[in-house]
């Protein structure tokens, strides 16, 4: 399974993003790849991932997708990570 | 693995500013001052900001300002800056803004022990508002578990 955190630029927050994505995929005991990446790379990283996680902020510019969008507010909040992660892939 | 070392010119407290431009560009204030930027990141944060929105505030009070590599960032750095009165980014659900992290590298890679150490501070939801009443540099080099830099101490 695929998983991709986006941001406008592919540093800082998009990799923030992917470090607690993995720690509430842990918790959630499930295996997957979590990529970050920024808005030009999206189309192309995400074109086989299940889930795309940003922030609200951003939705507009992904464009054309099949994963699910995940809107994350508090990018340090492993809880609600953990929550949104577990709705979007049960 | 600790943060580096937060020399004294990378931090500013209680910065008056008028908007989320000067937030950003106290940010990047910090960066230049402390060797580790020109004042063309400052520019090219603020740019991201203007191209992207405010997805750069990416916790209640906390935005993280940052650019992509490039020649005017000399060496990695972060920067914090508290403001002495909030100011809104346009987040949807993260405004007001009380403390600006301004973050420079010098690639894509090299970044990424520094933001899982990040990460791994500010997943204290407790930190941000200490962080936003800290009076000294002191106060807030123990909050962020970093040292000062050796010419320093």
């Amino acid at each position: 399974m695929k998983i991709v955190a986006l941001c406008g630029v592919g540093i800082g927050t998009s990799a923030i993003l992917k470090v607690n994505a993995e720690r509430a995929l842990a918790r959630l005991d499930i295996e997957a790849d979590v990529t970050a990446t920024d808005i030009a790379g999206v189309q192309s990283v995400g074109l086989d991932a299940q889930v795309i996680l940003t922030s609200s902020e951003l939705v507009d510019a992904i464009g054309k997708t099949n994963a699910d969008i995940v809107v994350i507010d508090n990018y340090f909040d492993v809880d609600e990570l953990t929550a949104k992660l577990e709705t979007a892939l049960g | 693995m600790p943060l580096p070392p937060l020399p004294a010119d990378a931090i500013a407290i209680g910065v008056h500013v008028e908007d989320w431009r000067g937030a950003v560009a106290a940010a990047g204030d910090a960066l230049e001052l402390s060797g580790s930027t020109s004042p063309e990141y400052t520019k090219r944060m603020i740019g991201v900001i203007d191209e992207f929105g405010a997805y750069v505030v990416i916790a209640p009070g906390l935005a993280l300002a940052h650019a992509r590599p490039g020649p005017d960032v000399h060496t990695e750095g972060l920067s914090v800056v508290t403001l002495a009165e909030p100011v809104a980014f346009g987040h949807p659900h993260n405004d007001p803004v009380s403390v600006v992290l301004g973050l420079a590298v010098t690639s894509g890679d090299e970044h990424v022990l520094l933001v899982a150490e990040l990460a791994n501070v500010f997943n204290d939801p407790r930190i941000i508002p200490a962080l936003a009443a800290a009076t000294d540099v002191d106060s807030i080099r123990a909050l962020l578990g970093v040292t000062a830099p050796p010419e320093e101490q």
